[in-house]
Formats: structure tokens, C-alpha cells, sequence
């Protein structure tokens, strides 16, 4: 298992270099950065001092390796519209976002995975198909869409949530905001964490059920009833555990995607968080801000999938003994 | 009394046109401590009646008439409820793939532990006793250590103890077991047969038997019911129904089961349930295009020399090659093969026999040793084109005729693949005519050319498989237990066609089984592997009579004793309908 995580890390590592690269050559070869530091006025010694202060002519790996070693360290430069370090920007973003996630993750879970055993195990009811034909709408409505369609019924015809921003928040520690202590907090949550979630939600019923028929045709499901054990031990002792590897999988991808393609929820709904300052950064070409994001998204992806993988040794028992 | 009565079971599954009657008015009983065999082949219903008495029918199935009663109480009719609580309470049931009927996420001992606390008002530390007991009981040593262990941690053998000992760990009456053995090496088989016979007479359940294996059921059966669909064509106590059996059908499944004891020249012909097809067109070989140059050239010696050939197959990768992990599946073997004759190879699985078929054919690198064809050697040779002249002369007749064959291509196809690829035809109208050819003279018939290969059975499409491997003109045959996937009557059948072929056009085969009966009846000579190592060749009347190695003997041993089976009257019967 040890060596199985140090493979894994080793080539987290490598994409995540790769990752770099791309981020730091967006950096250096989109545009002049230092035309977009100074202002049109700026005599061209000025310029040249700044270039030379930058270490902008320094050869290219030089100026890699800082790039890596400075964000390895978080240091991704400053922002060109803020005027402020790129990471304490995202350091009061990323709450934010972290949350909207975090709530739209469990709203998909805790909704999908019940309605995806119902499905799987009465394939045949009404239920099951009505599931089945909402969830298409959830897969084929674009997110937007649905999120102005939430803020027209819930905001601004019935009035009962608000429509944008996080509501009040509380500070956690020096530098956490957190919305889930406050009650507006709580229901400025609901309606982005349901745009969000509700693509996942989907995706992890249908991919449940799909599991769930398949592994109740196997034969130690079969042999499980003919030895007369009550249909709950069957069903969820023997069956859902047997459908968790693939759905662990998936959910780890989503979680992912969850966090670094918020962008449009938080657009709907104004939600301070990295989608919005990115979409921000995009419309003024503030190159820091979309490299760091890019490092942070890559980041996240690799360091979930990492995680999954380490759980899959906790669920199979296949896997935890070395082969022969 | 009898712990199991069966009156005038049907059971039915209602289709979109027409309703499928799997079972027929069935009628059967089995005492207590008594062993009742159900055999049949497949589509007889056989498995239907075990299901159906445990109340498992597949949806849509069911019962739609008859009566089912265990120590008489009827329990057809109880409600669902009630029926769970006979499972495994009353009747316990063994599956036929030991390696797919346990939950792989579940130690065996919380599988046991669960299934006995369903049934029995005992503690966790008791029932943990309890499960410990039966796995002893069972037959695996150590049962206290192994019993935490997850069911990859033990082999196929072992893992179906752990199904026997989780079917009878609530103490049942009856116990349903479906193809116990099927899924097993012989003398696996052998050992589960013992203890199945061992369990029934001490613990004095009764036990229904559901098999195709007439081998199991002269072995370990009291009485006997023969099914052939959906109907009871024969019930009566063993040695009775085999040893003179009354129903034309009955007496073709066994006349169909080839002999271990004596070589004849011809398996019987049954043509009860599945008409053999005979060839539509008689092809002169002489001017056909299959007979025509076919003259490879003599060659003086062996046609397949094989020298020390070793395989080792990577188990754990690492960048290091001292840390690398082997399995060696193939040790220093060596034999030849006269050109024109049937060599058999042997042995239980995992001895490296399919791999030594992989090896030849080139599907494998060999990392050491020589396979000599002709005179060409096969390890080194480069050249593409010498490559592909050398697979033209050797063609493979694979296990499994449901994945074999290509089932988006029509099996006019399928043929034609080779004849076009290797270019051995001048025309695409030629190419058809050899097709339709081939088709009529493997019994097919070349209409057959327009299906696809789900239309047609089993035993049909392995003769599609072996129409698509004359295609190249093959001069060297490599059977890979062409007739293991199939009914009793149509293996007589196809072994029958592949003697046939190899008499017409002086063919030589290399054939593998595990089946020493089927071995005997097709081979000239034999060799007998064992892990990975060949541990006898000889001819195949000495090798049955005077085996020379201790594991050949073995082998020979564990072979079911067919001597109750009635040979007296070998008769031929045809389809009803035919």
C-alpha cells in the first residue's frame, strides 16, 4: 500500500509540474506583463528597470524555477486589477466557494444515493420511473438556467430565499468566513447549492442504480437470498457496498468539478467566490488570477483523486494484500 | 417420509408472444440421507425445479401448477415472508462458480456469522463458535486462523467448503445443490463429491442434485430423474435408470458419453436433440480447393518439435529487475508431434496447457526454448510475411463458442475473413463458393451463410469455428477444449466432425482437455501436465492402462466410475421429428 501511494504521489507530482508549466508560460508569453503593470505614460528606462527588477530577463528555466518555488509557496505574483497579492485574494475567496461545494456535494449524496438504491432495487415502480425521467431534466438543463429558474420561483415570486450573495457570515480563525452559523447564511446557501448539485445528483443516481441492477443479478446476491437473509442485510450489506467502488470514483471526479467549475452557479447567483473572481480576472486579462486558478484547480483534482484511490483500499480487500 | 415431495410441478415464464413452459408436470421425492440426482441438458428445466423449490424463480417465472411439499407441510403457496425464513432455515442451497457465489467485500465469518444469526437465536460469540465448527467440519484446516479471510484469499475448492458450510450452517433438510462440481478440476471434484456424500449421511439430509454430468450422478446419486425439456422423461432408483434405461433419450445421453475405458472408432450418434447434420454436398477433396496444395512438402521427423520451452509470466512489475515477480507457467517442456496424428495434452487447470496452445500459435513469446514447425523455427522468426505464412498453416478451435466468434459479422463473414486475407482465393465469387462449401461440409449448410451467430446454438457455432479455421487451409489444428462448453449429445457430435476432417484432409491436431474419457477417445498420444510441467508422454492405450507417473495414476484414479452406465445397447436414435 505504501508503495502504491508513492507511485500515486510521484505522478500527482509530475502533472502537477505539467500543470506549472502551462500556467507559467500563460503568465510570461500572453501579452507583456509588464505592459499590463505600468500605464501608457511610463518612459521605456522605467520599463526596463521593472523587467530587470521582475527577473523578466533572466533565462527561461530561471524564471520556471521561481515560478514553481514561489507557488509552492503560494506566492503567485499580484493581482493586475487589485493591486493585491493573488493569494490573498483567493484566501478570502475560497470559503466561499469551499462551502457552496461542500453543501452541493451532500445535497447530491444525500438525495442521489437513496433515490439510486429505490431505483435499482424497484426497477419496475412508478417511482423509479418518475425518478428516472426528472433526472433526465437535471442532466439536460443547462445549469444557468436552472438557477434563474429557482430565483424566479423561490425569490422573486414566492420571496421565501434570497437571490444573491452569501447572507451574513461569521468569522472562523484568521482567515475562514463561514455562512453556516447564520440562518440568512444558511438559506442563501440553498438555492446555489441545488443549481450545483443538482448535475451530480443525477449523475450519482443513475450511476447507482445502473451499479445496483448489475451487482443483484450476481450470484453471491442470489446465493445471499437462498440462504434466507432479510431483504436489508441483502440489499445493503451485500449490494450498495458492492456498488461503491465505481461510485466512490465518480464522486471524487465530481467533487472536483464541483469546486473548480462553480463559476457559473456563482455568476447566476453572486456568489463571492473563486468562479466569480475568475470570470472577473478572465473579462480584464488578469493573468495572476487565471494562472493561480488554474494551479489551485489542478491541485484540487489531482489531490481528490489521490484520496479516492487511497479509499478503494479500505472498500476492497482484494486490493489491501499484495499479489502473490 | 420424504423430506421433498414434488407433484405435477409446472412452472411457467410468460414471454411477449407466447408463454415458455420450463417445467412440465413434474413428479419427484427424496428421503431423508438420500441423494436424488436431476440430469438433463441444457434447457431441460433441471435448474428451474431446484429454484423453484426455494421459491427463487427469476421474474417473470412461476409456478403455475403443482404442489410442493417439504416433510409434508406444502410451502408453494406460502407467502413470501415465510419462504425467506425456509431459505437456509429448511433448504439450503450450493451454487454451481464457487469463485462468483461469495460476497468479496465479506470475511467468510461475518458471512456465516450473518446467515446463522438470521436463523438461530444465538449470540455473536456463539454463532463465531459455531462458524468456526462448520468450516472445520467442512474440511479447511485452520479454520479458526482462515475463517477471517476474505474469499479471493482461497481457492476454487476451498471457496465452495465455504458455500457447502454456508448452506448447511443453519442445519437445513434438504439441500438443492446446481452444478456443485461443474465449475472444478477432477480431483476437486472428487473431493467436493465425497463430502457431500460424507455430510448427507451424517447430518441425514436429503439432497437434490442438479447436473449435465453423468459422471456425478452414477457417483454420489441414489435415484436418479432424467428431464429433457421441461419434461421428466425417466425417474427411477441409479443404477436402474443407467444401467437399463427404458427412454430413447436416456439411452442416447448415454450412449453419448464418451468412454473412458475402451477407444472406439466413432462416437455414438445421438440424434435426439439436435440433428447432427451431415455434409449436404459431398466435396471431392482431391480437386477441391480445401484439398488443393496441400502438399506442404514432407517432412522427415516431427511436423512440431518443442524443446525446453519456458514461460514466465510477470507478476509484479518494478523498474528493478531483481525485484520482479514470476509465475512459471510453463517449465522446460518438450515433445514432438508426428505429422498426421492427434496429440492430447492433459491436465487440471492452471497446468499450462492452453498456454503451450498460445506459445505455438504465437499469441505468446516464449522467453525460452524452441518450437521447431517443419523445419522453421517459430521462436525467431521476424519477418512479417514469414510470420503470417507460418499462422496460415496452424489454426485454433477455441473453448468458448459464444465469445469466439464475432457476433456483429455474418457468418458468411466470418469465414471469408481468412480466405481474403490470406489471399487464397482469386475471386470474391470463388471466395463465396469456398464458404458455402465449407459451410455444407461441416454440416451447417451454406443458407447458414446469411445468420449471424446468435441465431444458431452452441454446438453450431463451434461448427462455424471450425469452418472459419479450414479456412486457411491449415495444415496444423490446435483444439482448445473445443467441446467443454457443450451438451453431452453435441460434443459426440463435434468430436465426431473433427475426426472426420482429420481423416480427409491428414490434418494434425494438437488437442487439450481436462476430460481424460474425451482425451482417450481422440488422441493418438498423450501427454499429462502439471504445473506447468509435462510429467508423462505415451501412447494412448498405454498411458490408460499402465500410467507411469504417480500424478498420471492419480488422475486416472479420480475419473467417475461410468461402470453402472449401460453400454449393452449402443444404439443410434434419431430426433422424433427427424
Amino acid at each position: 500500500m505504501i508503495g502504491f501511494a508513492a507511485r500515486r504521489l510521484l505522478q500527482a507530482m509530475i502533472v502537477m509540474l505539467v500543470v506549472a508549466l502551462l500556467a507559467f508560460t500563460m503568465f510570461r508569453f500572453v501579452g507583456d506583463p509588464i505592459n499590463q503593470m505600468v500605464g501608457i505614460e511610463t518612459s521605456l528606462e522605467e520599463r526596463e528597470a521593472l523587467r530587470e527588477r521582475l527577473g523578466l530577463n533572466d533565462p527561461i528555466p530561471v524564471q520556471f524555477l521561481r515560478f514553481i518555488t514561489q507557488a509552492a509557496q503560494f506566492d503567485f505574483g499580484t493581482s493586475y486589477q487589485f493591486r493585491q497579492p493573488v493569494s490573498e485574494l483567493f484566501a478570502k475567496r475560497i470559503p466561499a466557494t469551499l462551502e457552496l461545494s461542500f453543501a452541493s456535494a451532500l445535497f447530491a449524496l444525500v438525495v442521489g444515493i437513496p433515490m439510486g438504491i429505490y431505483a435499482g432495487l424497484n426497477r419496475e415502480s412508478a417511482i423509479s420511473k418518475l425518478f428516472l425521467s426528472v433526472s433526465l431534466i437535471g442532466i439536460s438543463l443547462p445549469t444557468f438556467f436552472i438557477g434563474i429558474l429557482l430565483i424566479f420561483l423561490f425569490s422573486v415570486t414566492l420571496q421565501w430565499l434570497p437571490s444573491f450573495g452569501r447572507g451574513e457570515v461569521v468569522q472562523v480563525g484568521s482567515w475562514w468566513t463561514t455562512g453556516f452559523l447564520t440562518l440568512s447564511g444558511l438559506k442563501a446557501l440553498i438555492l446555489p447549492s441545488i443549481t450545483l448539485g443538482l448535475y451530480q445528483m443525477t449523475l450519482i443516481m443513475r450511476l447507482i442504480r445502473a451499479e445496483m441492477l448489475e451487482v443483484i443479478r450476481t450470484d453471491y446476491i442470489k446465493f445471499a437470498r437462498a440462504r434466507g437473509l432479510p431483504d436489508r442485510l441483502v440489499n445493503f450489506r451485500h449490494a450498495l457496498k458492492n456498488t461503491l467502488v465505481p461510485v466512490i470514483t465518480i464522486t471524487g471526479l465530481q467533487l472536483g468539478a464541483i469546486i473548480a467549475f462553480a463559476t457559473i452557479t456563482e455568476t447566476v447567483f453572486q456568489w463571492p467566490g473563486m468562479g466569480l473572481m475568475f470570470l472577473q480576472a478572465v473579462q480584464n486579462v488578469d493573468i495572476p488570477i487565471m494562472s493561480a486558478y488554474l494551479l489551485l484547480t489542478a491541485f484540487l483534482f489531482v489531490a481528490i483523486n489521490f484520496i479516492v484511490d487511497i479509499l478503494y483500499f479500505f472498500i476492497d480487500p482484494r486490493l489491501r494484500v499484495g499479489r502473490p | 417420509m420424504n423430506v421433498l415431495d414434488i407433484k405435477d410441478l409446472k412452472v411457467e415464464f410468460p414471454g411477449r408472444k407466447s408463454v415458455f413452459v420450463a417445467v412440465n408436470g413434474v413428479d419427484m421425492s427424496v428421503e431423508a440421507g438420500k441423494i436424488l440426482g436431476v440430469v438433463g441438458e441444457s434447457g431441460a428445466g433441471k435448474s428451474t425445479v431446484g429454484n423453484a423449490v426455494i421459491g427463487l424463480l427469476q421474474e417473470p417465472g412461476h409456478i403455475a401448477g403443482g404442489e410442493i411439499y417439504l416433510h409434508g407441510k406444502r410451502i408453494d403457496q406460502l407467502p413470501y415472508k415465510q419462504k425467506r425464513l425456509l431459505r437456509g432455515r429448511k433448504i439450503g442451497m450450493i451454487f454451481q462458480d464457487p469463485l462468483t457465489s461469495l460476497d468479496p467485500l465479506q470475511t467468510v465469518e461475518s458471512q456465516l456469522v450473518e446467515t446463522i444469526r438470521t436463523h438461530l437465536p444465538l449470540s455473536a460469540k456463539a454463532a463465531r463458535q459455531r462458524a468456526v465448527e462448520l468450516i472445520d467440519s467442512v474440511g479447511i484446516p485452520n479454520a479458526d486462523e482462515r475463517i477471517r479471510q476474505y474469499p479471493h484469499q482461497f481457492s476454487g475448492g476451498m471457496r465452495q467448503r465455504v458455500v457447502i458450510a454456508l448452506a448447511l450452517c443453519a442445519e437445513p433438510e434438504l439441500v438443492i445443490a446446481d452444478e456443485p462440481t461443474t465449475a472444478l478440476d477432477v480431483s476437486i471434484q472428487a473431493q467436493i463429491l465425497e463430502l457431500m456424500k460424507k455430510l448427507c449421511a451424517e447430518r441425514n439430509v436429503a439432497m437434490l442434485v442438479i447436473t449435465h454430468d453423468m459422471g456425478v450422478i452414477a457417483d454420489i446419486t441414489d435415484h436418479v430423474a432424467v428431464m429433457y425439456h421441461g419434461d421428466l422423461v425417466e425417474y427411477g432408483e441409479t443404477t436402474q435408470v443407467l444401467g437399463a434405461p427404458v427412454h430413447p433419450y436416456t439411452q442416447s445421453l448415454i450412449s453419448a458419453v464418451p468412454r473412458p475405458d475402451i477407444r472406439v472408432d466413432r462416437f455414438p450418434v445421438v440424434n435426439y436433440i439436435e440433428k447432427a447434420g451431415t455434409p449436404q454436398k459431398q466435396i471431392d477433396i482431391s480437386t477441391h480447393w480445401l484439398g488443393k496444395s496441400r502438399d506442404y512438402g514432407k517432412v522427415s521427423g516431427p511436423l512440431v518439435k518443442i524443446r525446453d520451452l519456458d514461460m514466465a509470466f510477470e507478476t509484479r512489475g518494478s523498474i528493478f529487475p531483481s525485484r520482479r515477480k514470476y509465475f512459471q507457467a510453463v517449465k522446460k517442456v518438450s515433445f514432438d508431434i508426428e505429422e498426421g496424428e492427434t496429440f492430447g495434452l492433459v491436465g487440471e487447470s492452471g497446468s499450462g496447457k492452453s498456454t503451450i496452445a498460445r506459445l505455438i500459435t504465437g499469441l505468446y513469446e516464449p522467453t525460452g526454448g524452441s518450437i521447431l514447425f517443419g523445419t522453421t523455427e517459430l521462436t525467431s522468426l521476424k519477418n512479417r510475411r514469414d510470420v503470417l505464412a507460418m499462422r496460415r498453416q496452424m489454426q485454433m478451435i477455441f473453448q468458448d463458442p459464444y465469445s469466439s466468434l464475432n457476433a456483429r459479422m455474418r457468418v458468411r463473414d466470418i469465414i471469408a475473413e481468412p480466405i481474403k486475407f490470406h489471399r487464397l482465393a482469386s475471386s470474391n465469387a470463388e471466395v463465396r463458393q469456398i464458404v458455402d462449401d465449407l459451410l455444407d461440409h461441416v454440416g451447417l449448410g451454406a443458407a447458414a451463410g446469411k445468420k449471424y451467430p446468435h441465431e444458431f446454438s452452441g454446438g453450431q457455432r463451434q461448427r462455424i469455428s471450425i469452418a472459419r479455421a479450414l479456412a486457411t487451409r491449415p495444415r496444423f489444428l490446435i483444439c482448445d477444449e473445443p467441446t467443454s462448453a457443450l451438451d453431452v449429445s453435441i460434443q459426440a457430435q463435434i468430436l465426431n466432425l473433427l475426426k472426420d476432417l482429420q481423416e480427409e484432409l491428414g490434418l494434425t491436431m494438437l488437442f487439450i482437455s481436462h476430460d481424460l474419457a474425451v482425451i482417450r477417445q481422440m488422441c493418438n498420444r498423450i501427454g499429462v501436465m502439471r504445473h506447468g510441467e509435462l510429467c508423462e508422454v505415451a501412447d494412448c492405450d498405454a498411458l490408460f492402462e499402465t500410467p507411469q507417473h504417480a500424478y498420471t495414476r492419480e488422475l486416472l484414479s479420480l475419473m467417475p466410475s461410468l461402470e453402472l452406465l449401460s453400454r449393452a445397447n449402443l444404439q443410434t436414435v434419431d430426433h422424433p421429428e427427424a
